[in-house]
């Protein structure tokens, strides 16, 4: 059987992560500065050892390459919605796979605390009838999945649980006080059926991944982790998908496990876009960890809690309790689980760590260590 | 003084559409060789790109496909009316719209037939839909 053309194709050599929080007085471009040069010195590279640089967040690429003295070969920035981390990382492992860089650093950046950014409101095509934001939208997709599947609010409490409990365990959390079902249960409704504890925070932070080719890796400071193979598939509709991207996922089921070389069995552990607790069920449905419609059982008696479930999920506290990181700082906690660096709240011998993120661009990325 | 509610951002494609509605009418276009209609308006059918396309009236009934519940608010125009529903709803036609239903949320469910009836606020007239043979 032939490989994927792209399988292992480049490593995460360094991470870099700011705190988390609210820096009135500094922008994305400290805090992506911030985690480039924390991400560096992770690995043991140089500013002069990057020839490929992709930005995300920060307002103007140039000015960030002019600021940190960088002079790439390859050169982008990506779009702003969350769905780009994953879609930046596949361009890096891209470029390093033709040749096009051999050191790419991926900077991230947000002070969307301190910019007071509101997500909603403004203009719009569904503005005159009020319809506005990300969460409103996914509440939509959810109500469809419970009209359709007998799905609850109450069973989303389980997800932001784990959630919190994962987070009580990361001193670089933002949300660390306990939480119960309860708690959920009667939090207010943002966006019925969706309530304050189904929503992601918003908070400022900085991350950087350093990917190279696992010749390069090889000797650097830290031991490498794979980029063993991804998918993605891509839907884009003005209403909201109530199929909630059922399709789109299981074309990533059928590719990414193949493409990595690596089965569902082998995993041990998931880091899943939650901007929204319904995305996490339905990513669980979608790559078939459990049947579509049975997320909602699935994710109870602690399945994606470490420690209690076979599927410990977003160990950092993810989104809705870590950081609102769009996706870079779930991919840099895979990697640290991978080289066994998260203390407390370490999965036991992770070998292999599956991203996915279900949005209009649905993708998943599967890590290894050797 | 209450504030307005949101516009809509009027472009080349939805001109006729939002024209129509200030008439009382929905208008949408059609696809000349799926038959289907869709929204928003479009300089070509999503579903035959290269086929041609009309305007045709709506009969302006269709079914809930699902709803939320806005609790928190986002438009100042909208504080008075919350908790307010954003419905999606398919016309009979094809298209899929958000709007909002004339009813309480407990008589919101999927599946269920709607109608249009229209809000004219000045300057703009916005289609919204009540539940077949209600009052609203």
């Amino acid at each position: 059987m032939s490989s994927s053309p792209l399988r292992d194709a480049a490593c995460m050599a360094g991470i870099g992560t700011t705190a988390y929080g609210s820096f009135p007085d500094n922008d994305t471009y400290g805090l992506g500065a911030e985690a480039l040069l924390a991400a560096l010195d992770d690995c043991g590279l140089e500013l002069a050892d990057i020839d490929g640089l992709i930005v995300n967040r920060i307002p103007s690429y140039e000015r960030f390459a002019e600021m940190m003295g960088i002079s790439p070969r390859f050169c982008l920035q990506t779009d702003s919605p969350g769905r780009y981390s994953a879609v930046s990382l596949m361009l890096a492992t891209q470029a390093i796979a033709t040749g096009a860089a051999e050191v790419v650093a991926l900077v991230y950046g947000n002070n969307g605390r301190s910019n007071r950014v509101f997500y909603g409101g403004g203009e719009g095509e569904w503005a005159p009838w009020g319809m506005s934001s990300p969460g409103a939208s996914h509440a939509m997709q959810f109500q469809a999945h419970m009209a359709r599947f007998g799905t609850r609010s109450e069973d989303l409490g389980h997800v932001s649980v784990a959630f919190r409990k994962h987070a009580r365990l990361n001193p670089q959390a933002v949300m660390r006080k306990p939480i119960t079902l309860e708690d959920h249960d009667s939090s207010r409704f943002i966006c019925e059926p969706l309530r304050l504890l189904d929503y992601c925070l918003i908070n400022d932070g900085g991350v950087a991944w350093i990917v190279t080719t696992p010749e390069r890796a090889k000797d650097l400071r830290k031991k490498p982790v794979y980029v063993s193979g991804y998918a993605r598939q891509d839907v884009y509709e003005s209403t909201p998908r109530l199929d909630c991207w059922y399709p789109e996922l299981k074309r990533i089921e059928a590719r990414v496990y193949e493409n990595a070389g690596i089965g569902r069995d082998e995993i041990d552990g998931l880091m899943i876009y939650d901007n929204f607790s319904p995305t996490v069920l339905f990513a669980l449905e979608g790559l078939g960890f459990c049947g579509q419609g049975e997320a909602g059982d699935f994710v109870k008696d602690g399945t994606l809690e470490l420690g209690r479930g076979r599927w410990p999920t977003n160990t950092s506290g993810g989104h809705l309790s870590e950081s609102y990181m769009q996706g870079w700082a779930l991919i840099a906690e895979a990697v640290r689980q991978l080289r066994g660096e998260c203390g407390e709240r370490q999965i036991p011998d992770a070998r292999a760590i599956q991203f996915i993120a279900a949005t209009p661009i649905s993708s998943s990325i599967i890590f290894r260590r050797d | 003084m209450t504030t307005a509610k949101p516009n809509p951002i009027v472009d080349v494609w939805n001109k006729p559409f939002w024209q129509a509605c200030a008439e009382g009418r929905l208008l949408l276009q059609r696809c000349g060789e799926t038959g289907r209609c869709w929204y928003p308006p479009a300089p070509v059918s999503p579903y035959a790109p290269k086929a041609s396309w009309e305007w045709v009236e709506c009969s302006g009934r269709g079914e809930i496909l699902s709803w939320v519940v806005f609790h928190q608010k986002y438009y100042e125009g909208f504080a008075d009316e919350l908790p307010y529903n954003v419905t999606m709803v398919r016309l009979e036609e094809g298209a899929q719209l958000l709007t909002n239903v004339l009813a309480d949320k407990a008589e919101l469910a999927v599946g269920k037939p709607i109608e249009v009836t229209f809000d004219a606020r000045g300057d703009v007239t916005v289609p919204l839909f009540r539940l077949a043979g209600s009052a609203a």
